[in-house]
């Protein structure tokens, strides 16, 4: 196959995949056919576009061919003496929607997905894989599960989702606030795994992924206006992906915030981030975690150069964001903060409390290694590194770790913390 | 699209008068919404009697429920329901009104 060809039907599979499962939902109320077929298509395509040329229009000839292989299978179905699977599964039962027309299916699509009648981890393998299209060993080393399990997790939903008649809309505006925070969570997390996409082999900045979870945030946002919280998530997005191209160096390895070239930033999604922060402060009203989250990137992007930041700010609003969210997630980072503004050996302190809750987690060995490394403490340092390079799922991440490590023999006990 | 709605509960107390009331008020307004199709409550899980004629020979008759739990089923209704989301708010209501828990089921 040419290259202009595969990277045809990559393009096409980022574009399209949601697109032609919501249309297919939306025509034959399954989301299990829906699926099925999208898949079938986007098969026919790897086999058929090389040796006929990429179509003009390939959304269209997906969604024709998803369309004629649902209608093969329920006509298969039919004929084998099944139920009668006629589209009525799901109505589209909101004929005039009190919040006007909802363009974009994809957000009927994720409103299902993340309906509160699913499990939380559920409803994010769900979104991943109806309209983020990741396919099933994906989402299962995305989450550390084995492929069988994540497989029959999403079954299973598809399952309830029938059996229960999960409605295929946008809900109604008194319900829409309860369950645009189950949404804002899962985008949050299909962000993650873009921004910090795990697995061997696999990319350490999964674009598709950041920028679906962005797009998908604007369609909430779009509807939701006045939401204090999906303007926060909309801006946090922004602010981070703006540093993007900047946070992985051309042979792959992770650059922190305080070794990036600024000018690479992307300025025009800096500059949107900034208005969406000071559009929340201006509103006077108490932020939410997302809000609070995405005023923290504010800080560090308005600096410009590192040695600039607003230390004192920054720990300020992590001081709120503990009060929000008292996790051990949360403490950690107050720490890396704290080490700019009051010196290593405090954060360290902090840090080593938190051991218990975060032996597992890889950020918490790495940010030890760096206090040690900076209080001059090799052994612990090395020690540190290895424990974060055992449990760092991504790529640029661990290429990153490995160097600091083999680094250390040169490293000047008491050296001051770098800027 | 139907709905089985079991109220769950944990021990042996039957519904307050007060409870009793919040229930009849409840059930009216199912009715006038269309939602009501049964209603009942049940007696103590201890007074159930199990039968399995399943194999050939005499059936087996058991004293007590088919399966012992700290939570039982104390009664039920079956809603009539546009989709889940329907059936949820109205089980918003009726946990209230109970003052029960409820497991919200669709029919096939």
């Amino acid at each position: 196959m040419t290259v202009d060809v595969t990277e045809a039907i990559t393009r096409a599979h980022h574009e399209e995949w949601a697109r032609v499962v919501a249309a297919l939902t939306r025509r034959f109320g399954d989301l299990d056919v829906a699926e099925d077929a999208a898949a079938e298509a986007f098969a026919t395509a790897v086999e058929r576009w090389p040796r006929d040329g990429v179509p003009v229009n390939p959304g269209g000839w997906l969604t024709t061919t998803a369309n004629r292989r649902a209608i093969d299978r329920l006509r298969r179905e039919s004929k084998r003496g099944e139920k009668q699977r006629a589209a009525v599964m799901w109505h589209d039962d909101d004929p005039a929607p009190p919040l006007g027309a909802v363009e974009d299916e994809r957000l009927r699509l994720i409103f299902t997905c993340c309906h509160p009648a699913l499990a939380p981890e559920t409803r994010v393998a769900l979104t991943l894989r109806m309209v983020g299209g990741l396919t099933v060993p994906e989402i299962a080393r995305a989450f550390l599960v084995q492929e069988p399990t994540m497989g029959q997790r999403i079954t299973r939903a598809k399952a309830k989702i029938k059996a229960a008649r999960i409605p295929y809309r946008v809900p109604s505006a008194q319900d829409l606030p309860a369950r645009v925070s189950g949404v804002l969570a899962v985008l949050f997390l299909v962000f993650n795994e873009g921004y910090l996409a795990t697995g061997p082999g696999t990319d350490p900045v999964r674009a598709d992924l950041t920028a679906e979870a962005i797009r998908l945030t604007r369609l909430v946002r779009a509807q939701l206006p006045d939401d204090g919280e999906v303007a926060g998530l909309l801006a946090l997005m922004l602010l981070t992906e703006a540093r993007r191209l900047a946070r992985v160096s051309p042979d792959g390895e992770l650059i922190p915030l305080d070794r990036q070239d600024r000018t690479a930033w992307d300025s025009s999604l800096v500059a949107e981030g900034h208005a969406l922060v000071r559009e929340r402060l201006a509103s006077g009203e108490a932020p939410g975690r997302y809000q609070v989250l995405a005023a923290i990137n504010a800080v560090h992007t308005s600096a410009r150069e590192a040695r600039d930041t607003d230390w004192s700010q920054i720990v300020a609003l992590y001081d709120q964001l503990v009060r929000l969210d008292p996790s051990p997630v949360v403490a950690l980072n107050r720490a890396v903060a704290v080490a700019e503004l009051d010196g290593p050996e405090v954060a360290l302190a902090t840090v080593d409390q938190l051991g218990g809750a975060l032996a597992g987690y890889h950020a918490f060995h790495a940010t030890r290694a760096e206090l040690l490394r900076r209080l001059g403490r090799a052994d612990g340092a090395r020690a540190a590194y290895d424990d974060a390079i055992g449990l760092a799922g991504n790529t640029a991440e661990t290429a990153y770790l490995t160097r600091r490590r083999d680094e250390l023999g040169s490293v000047t006990p008491g050296r001051p913390p770098s800027s | 699209m139907q709905y089985l709605v079991s109220v769950i509960h944990d021990g042996s107390s039957t519904g307050t008068a007060e409870e009793m009331a919040a229930i009849d008020v409840f059930n009216d307004k199912l009715r006038a919404g269309g939602h009501w199709v049964f209603a009942g409550g049940l007696a103590a899980p201890s007074s159930a009697t199990t039968v399995d004629s399943r194999a050939d020979g005499p059936p087996a008759v058991t004293d007590g429920p088919f399966v012992e739990t700290k939570e039982h089923v104390a009664g039920l209704w079956v809603w009539e329901a546009e989709d889940l989301d329907e059936a949820l708010a109205l089980a918003v209501e009726g946990s209230k009104a109970c003052h029960r828990k409820l497991e919200v089921r669709p029919f096939l």
